[in-house]
Parts: structure tokens; C-alpha cells; sequence
């Protein structure tokens, strides 16, 4: 009560000494951390350009029936002898509320269940055996042995090559009848397979594309998460008597844990919206039964008349789905106990 | 030689431009081109054709081309085909970074007019002999009473077969129906131990078996779907039919086409269904034998006629160029589209002209490939030219990988290929 009676004329008065009133809370930070206001402004601006104003951007599409033919208001034919006539377009986008996902999700338009199913059978396998193979070559790389550099070399070499270069080289050696695949299966007395006959083997010439492709970046890191554990570990379970393949269980896996976290949330991630594989490789064949969320996506952006807001609604679902399935991922780490 | 059949070529071609620039068609226009010098401008020209086979032989025209108006900087890009359309578009959309001209293929003008990306031609001098050129390359050209381009190229689908193996089992003539085809490859089979017909996994090529029974996609003056009608579950059938006998070799649903050619070029093949644009190809590959192994004949007929798809390219403008340019970018795309200069493509590079008077033209008369696909042009069937006929073919695309490579039903297919018609493509045509 006294502070207010005491308020009013402390107005009109001469500003009071520093130390009675200070500076607010926001006000105090940036006196203190502009310099680090002002370095990360960019960062937020250039962020705010490209992802969230794009973002944005794209929810607010796939409410509506934008595509290429309806983006005008009107559309204005030039004479090339100078006149020019325009005309209302008579089909003007407009807003449609949930239409798109309806259409989407209840199969009316595009195929949204089976490339669903494709990509979850394409994300598991990949990510599986990326994981399995990365584990085991980096194990037999995690040891002195002769020749390691250049093994290292070789194993990193898929890495290092581009990723269309790869899915064209592994198309042909899977084309039906000039590649290397089925020349052998004949030298070894088996038939020529049809490989983008069926939609199961023309994944998984996809799926072994990817396999190359993605194994040496696992390998590196379970390779670089090997060599943090520390060796008094392995010395302490040799003289309690374990076996190669207990140190591999109880200090190798659980020391890799973190590494391997990560990893595996990244590579689900990635494989999930692997674009230039399944598109380069089995071109969404046969009859489009390899085609995945992002292929499909695309199908619907870029063939024909561009279906802007059917690619914004499939894009909202793609990540909808990671969104959804990233925070379950880590309630079940922190289930575990798990830092992250 | 060589050097001298180029330079006479090269001669007459100028000495004939020269001629058309001089003389010109009507004496209302006469005063406006008095002085081609006069006419100053610099052009973009988007040229979707192979940048290694065909290229040089438009670069060589554009240097004819300004031998007649030396102030026409023409900015050759060649862009490939199957970026073009979207390149386009994109541009064009955003009003900047389009060509002034582009040679496009006949199903996109229709869309691209739709949009308002293109000038549209009626009244000027490239219309003013329109009858000269082919009714049905010059109809891909109209949307909505209104004329957008004029024909660069035409080409039409033709039965291409290998006279060597035909001569080795003994075929003195080439099929005329679907029935034959299959004898045909039945006796090559037998007698060469080759395969008798490739048929490429792709729905444009599989027009022919639904032109043949009478059918065809869509009836766009009545607004309706017919791709599943009777006549054309029969057409397909007959296509599975070949297939599933063994007449045709059974194509891999990855690079069917790219199959189909090295088959056919390695002699591995008897026949197969393809266009002019594959001529240049074939006559280059070193183990065929050369032009004169290639026949050329009209596809095979169904139960009612026989009928491929029209195809080609259109010369168009952007409607984002300025009208300054108007006058320079006219003279440039009726200069290619002169009937010398079509004589002079065809010539190097095989394909057919659009004009009825570069028939006339003793080196195209002459030309024997030319020849036999002429008549298979002259009776090329009409697509429907409506903005959405590029969305046709991925419906399709599907329908002949299930029918041929997956051996599925045609009637199910088709059935569906209807239904996203109605869906995604022509959504206020009527279901059939």
C-alpha cells in the first residue's frame, strides 16, 4: 500500500539511483548476452526462411485444391499480334478443409496405405541391416590386425561414392537380361530371376542398394563408439573368465548404447525419407508397388499438373508420422534410463 | 565428298531461305520484311531434342538462318527432353527465365496454353498457310478455338522389323495384323531360334492394340471415360496374348524401352513397335547392319483398323517475351518450319516433316525410310489435345506393366486406369 502512494511522484521526480529499480529480466540478458543475441540471429532468421516459413506454408496447402491449373485468379492469353484477353479462372483454387487427407487416407486418391506398408517393411529391413552388418564389420575392425587401413579404406569407399552413382550401378548389375546378377545365377545353373517383375524382389534390389550404401557410415560410428570404451573394462572380464562372445554382450553393446541410440533413430530417419534409392533403382516399379511415402510425394508435386496441395498433405502426414514415432522413441529411451 | 554434299546442302538451304525471306507469301506483308537486316533481337531457343544427334544439324540451320538476318542472335540451349516440361513451367510460372521459343512436345501445348504460358499465333504470318501442313500434327497445336504453336516434327508409331532375320525364316512380307504377327514369330522362332516381337511395357505404345479394336482413352467432345471399354480390354488382349504365347519377348519392368532397343539392335529381335525418332539410332548401331536392314511398316491391324498415336513436336512461344521480339522470334520459327529447312532435317536425321509440300522435295521423296512411314503418319490417329493428356500415360504406364509383365486381368486393369481418370485426371468426365 505505501509503495503505491509512494509510486505516483517518483514519476515526476528525477530518475531514481540505478540500484532501487533494476532493469528487467529480458532486459538485464540482452545487456549482459547481446553479443550472443546477435550471433544467433542469423541462425534463427535463416531457419525461420527455410523451415518454418515453408512449413507453414505447406500445412496451410493441404487445406486447400491448389495445384498448377488452379493457381491463378485469371489467366491472360497474349495475342502475338498484341491484344490480350483474360478471363476468370473458372476452376480458382480454393479451401477444402480436410478433402485432401480424406481422399488421401481412405485410398479415393494415390496409393497412401501400400506406400505406408512399403516404407515401414523398406525403413525396418534397412535399418536392420545396416545396423547388423555396421556392428559386425566394425567388430572385425576393432582389432589389431594386418592390413586395417586398408580395410578401412575399402569398407568406406561405398560411402564415398555418390548415391545416384551407386543406384545406377546396382540397377544394371539387377537389369533382367544384360546384368551381372543373373549372368551368374545362369553360370551357376539357376534361371534368370525377373527382379522388377514383383514388388517383393524389386525392394529388395532396393533394399541391397541401400544396404551398400548406408553400412559404412555405421561402421564408422559404432567403429568411433567402440573405441571410447574403455579397455580396463575388457581386461576386467578376461580375468573374471568371459567368453569373447560375453565381453561382446555385457561391455561392448552396453558401452555402445548411447553411439548406437543415435544411430538408429538417424538411420530410421533417413532410410524413412530415402528419396534417391527407390527412385533411381526401381523407379517405383512394378506398377508402382516400390513406390514409398516420398516417391509418392513427389509423384504428386512434380507429374503432370503439379498437385501442390496433395504433395502438402502427403508431406504433412511423412512428417506427422516421424514426429509421432521420434517422441515415442525417446520416452522409451528415457524409460530406460537412458540421458538424451 | 561429303564435305561437298554438305556445302550444296547448306548452299541451297540459304539460297532458299533467301528465296522464302525474299519473296515472301503476300504482298500485305511485303513492306514489313523489306529488309531482313532491319530486324534486330536476341532469342532464347530451348531445343529438346538429342543434344549429340540431332543438335548439331538445328545449330547448322540457326547459322542459316542468320546468313538472312544477321542481327537475330539466336541463344541455342539444349535442354533435355524429359526435364523440359517441368523447366518450362517453373519459369514460366514465375514470369522469369523462360525461353522466348521452345520446341514442345504435342500433349504439353495444350496444357501450357491452358496455364497462359503461351502467345497464341491466330492472325499472324505463321499461320498463313496452314493448310500446308498435316491436319492431324497441326490439331495438337488448337485449345480452345485458338492456335499456340505450329508443328516442328511428326511421328507416329510403325512396325520396325529386321529384313535379314525376316529373309532367314523365309517371311517375304511384313505382318499386317496382330495374327500375322504372331505366325510371323512363330516361324522366326523356329526356323532363326530369335525372338519374333518386343513390345514395350508402356501405355503409349499399347495405343496401337486399342486403336485397332475402335477404342481409344477418353471421348473429349462427349466428356467421357471409355478407357475401359470392350474394345479395348479386347485390344490389350490381344497384346497379352502375344506375350503370354511367347510371340513377344516378356519385358522387365525396369528400362523396358532401353531393352527393347539393344534387343533389336544386336539382332536379337525381329520386331518391335517405335517411331522415326529411333531411325538415326538404329542406322548408327554397328551391329545391325545398317539402314538398309531396317523395315518400316504400318502397325498391325486389330478386328477394325489399324492405328497408332500421333507424336511429335510443336514450335511455341512464351507469352512472357517481350512484343518487341515478336517479329524476330515470327521470322526465326517460320524459317525452321520452312519446308527447306524440314527437308534438311529429314535428310540428316530421318525424322518426318510436317508440311505436305517438303514431300515435294525430290531429297524426301527419295529418302526410302521416309517413304514407308509417310502413310503411317498420314494415318496417325489424334490424341485428345485437352490440358490434362500428359496424365494419361501414368495410369497407363501401370496397366501395361500388370497386364503384360504381371499377367493380371486387362479387364481389372483397365477398370482401374478408369477409376483415376475419374479420380485425379478428368474428374467432370463421366465414368463409362
Amino acid at each position: 500500500m505505501s509503495t503505491a502512494t509512494a509510486t505516483p511522484p517518483a514519476r515526476t521526480s528525477p530518475p531514481p539511483p540505478r540500484d532501487t529499480r533494476r532493469p528487467g529480466r529480458l532486459r538485464r540478458s540482452w545487456d549482459k548476452h547481446w553479443y550472443a543475441w546477435v550471433m544467433v540471429a542469423p541462425v534463427v532468421i535463416v531457419l525461420g526462411v527455410l523451415i518454418f516459413y515453408p512449413l507453414g506454408r505447406g500445412i496451410l496447402l493441404s487445406f486447400t485444391n491448389l495445384t498448377e491449373a488452379n493457381q491463378l485468379a485469371e489467366i491472360c492469353t497474349k495475342s502475338i499480334t498484341g491484344s490480350e484477353v483474360c478471363k476468370p479462372n473458372p476452376s480458382a483454387w480454393e479451401v477444402v478443409g480436410f478433402d485432401n487427407y480424406v481422399d488421401l487416407l481412405s485410398g479415393r486418391v494415390g496409393e497412401f496405405w501400400r506406400q505406408f506398408g512399403v516404407t515401414l517393411l523398406w525403413t525396418v529391413s534397412c535399418v536392420v541391416f545396416h545396423y547388423g552388418i555396421g556392428l559386425g564389420l566394425a567388430v572385425l575392425l576393432n582389432r589389431p590386425l594386418r592390413g586395417r587401413g586398408i580395410y578401412r579404406v575399402l569398407l568406406i569407399l561405398p560411402w564415398a561414392v555418390p548415391a545416384f552413382v551407386s543406384a545406377f550401378a546396382w540397377r544394371f548389375m539387377f537389369n533382367e537380361q544384360f546384368g551381372v546378377i543373373n549372368t551368374l545365377f545362369e553360370a551357376v545353373g539357376l534361371d534368370r530371376a525377373e527382379w522388377f517383375a514383383d514388388w517383393r524382389t524389386a525392394l529388395l534390389t532396393a533394399v541391397v542398394t541401400n544396404i551398400w550404401v548406408g553400412v559404412p557410415f555405421m561402421m564408422v560410428t559404432l567403429l568411433g563408439g567402440m573405441q571410447t570404451i574403455p579397455s580396463e573394462q575388457y581386461e576386467a572380464a578376461e580375468i573374471d573368465g568371459a567368453t569373447p562372445w560375453q565381453r561382446f554382450v555385457n561391455v561392448t553393446l552396453p558401452g555402445l548404447r548411447p553411439v548406437s541410440m543415435t544411430v538408429l533413430l538417424l538411420g530410421t530417419i533417413w532410410t524413412f525419407n530415402m528419396f534417391p534409392i527407390i527412385f533411381l533403382v526401381t523407379g517405383g516399379e512394378p506398377a508402382g508397388g516400390t513406390e514409398i511415402l516420398v516417391t509418392g510425394a513427389y509423384r504428386a508435386a512434380f507429374e503432370g499438373i503439379r498437385n501442390y496441395s496433395l504433395a502438402s498433405t502427403y508431406g504433412v502426414l511423412i512428417l506427422s508420422i516421424l514426429l509421432v514415432f521420434s517422441v515415442l522413441y525417446r520416452r522409451a529411451l528415457r524409460k530406460q534410463g537412458e540421458v538424451w | 565428298m561429303r564435305r561437298t554434299a554438305r556445302g550444296i546442302a547448306v548452299l541451297a538451304s540459304a539460297a532458299i531461305a533467301l528465296a522464302v525471306a525474299a519473296c515472301g507469301n503476300d504482298a500485305t506483308e511485303a513492306p514489313q520484311k523489306t529488309d531482313p537486316a532491319a530486324l534486330s533481337a536476341e532469342l532464347t531457343w530451348w531445343d529438346t531434342s538429342d543434344p549429340a544427334n540431332e543438335g548439331p544439324a538445328y545449330k547448322q540451320l540457326i547459322a542459316d538462318f542468320n546468313k538472312t538476318y544477321p542481327n537475330v542472335k539466336i541463344n541455342y540451349q539444349s535442354v533435355p527432353f524429359g526435364e523440359a516440361q517441368n523447366k518450362f513451367k517453373t519459369a514460366a510460372a514465375a514470369k522469369s527465365g523462360a525461353p522466348d521459343i521452345l520446341r514442345a512436345e504435342v500433349a504439353w501445348v495444350p496444357e501450357f496454353a491452358s496455364l497462359g504460358y503461351l502467345y497464341n499465333l491466330d492472325g499472324s504470318e505463321l499461320l498463313a498457310d496452314e493448310s500446308d501442313f498435316f491436319a492431324t500434327p497441326m490439331s495438337s497445336n488448337k485449345f480452345d478455338g485458338k492456335t499456340y504453336g505450329v508443328p516442328q516434327v511428326t511421328d507416329s508409331l510403325a512396325l520396325m522389323y529386321n529384313k535379314k532375320i525376316f529373309a532367314d525364316a523365309g517371311i517375304t512380307e511384313a505382318p499386317k495384323t496382330w495374327a500375322d504377327v504372331k505366325t510371323a514369330a512363330a516361324t522366326i522362332k523356329a526356323k532363326t531360334k530369335k525372338d519374333g516381337l518386343f513390345i514395350n511395357a508402356g501405355g503409349y505404345f499399347l495405343l496401337p492394340f486399342i486403336y485397332g479394336e475402335g477404342g481409344d482413352l477418353v471421348d473429349a467432345a462427349g466428356k467421357k471415360i471409355v478407357v475401359n471399354s470392350e474394345a479395348n480390354v479386347a485390344g490389350i488382349k490381344v497384346a497379352a496374348d502375344l506375350v503370354k504365347s511367347g510371340a513377344a519377348v516378356k519385358p522387365p519392368a525396369s528400362d523396358s524401352y532401353g531393352t527393347m532397343m539393344t534387343l533389336f539392335k544386336e539382332q536379337k529381335v525381329a520386331m518391335i513397335i517405335n517411331g522415326p525418332w529411333e531411325v538415326n539410332n538404329v542406322r548408327n548401331a554397328p551391329a545391325f547392319g545398317g539402314i538398309e536392314n531396317l523395315g518400316v511398316a504400318a502397325v498391325p491391324a486389330g478386328s477394325a483398323k489399324a492405328g497408332a498415336p500421333v507424336g511429335g513436336h510443336n514450335y511455341v512461344l512464351w507469352s512472357g517475351m517481350p512484343q518487341e521480339k515478336a517479329a524476330a522470334a515470327i521470322a526465326f520459327v517460320k524459317f525452321m518450319s520452312s519446308a527447306q529447312s524440314q527437308a534438311f532435317l529429314a535428310d540428316k536425321l530421318g525424322v518426318l516433316p510436317t508440311r505436305q509440300s517438303a514431300y515435294q522435295i525430290d531429297s524426301v521423296k527419295n529418302n526410302a525410310i521416309i517413304a514407308a512411314f509417310q502413310p503411317v503418319v498420314a494415318s496417325a490417329v489424334a490424341r485428345p489435345w485437352i490440358p490434362e493428356g500428359g496424365q494419361f500415360f501414368g495410369p497407363l504406364d501401370t496397366m501395361a506393366t500388370e497386364v503384360l509383365i504381371q499377367g493380371k486381368d486387362p479387364k481389372g486393369s483397365l477398370d482401374a486406369v478408369a477409376n483415376k481418370y475419374k479420380t485425379e485426371v478428368v474428374k467432370d468426365y463421366a465414368a463409362s
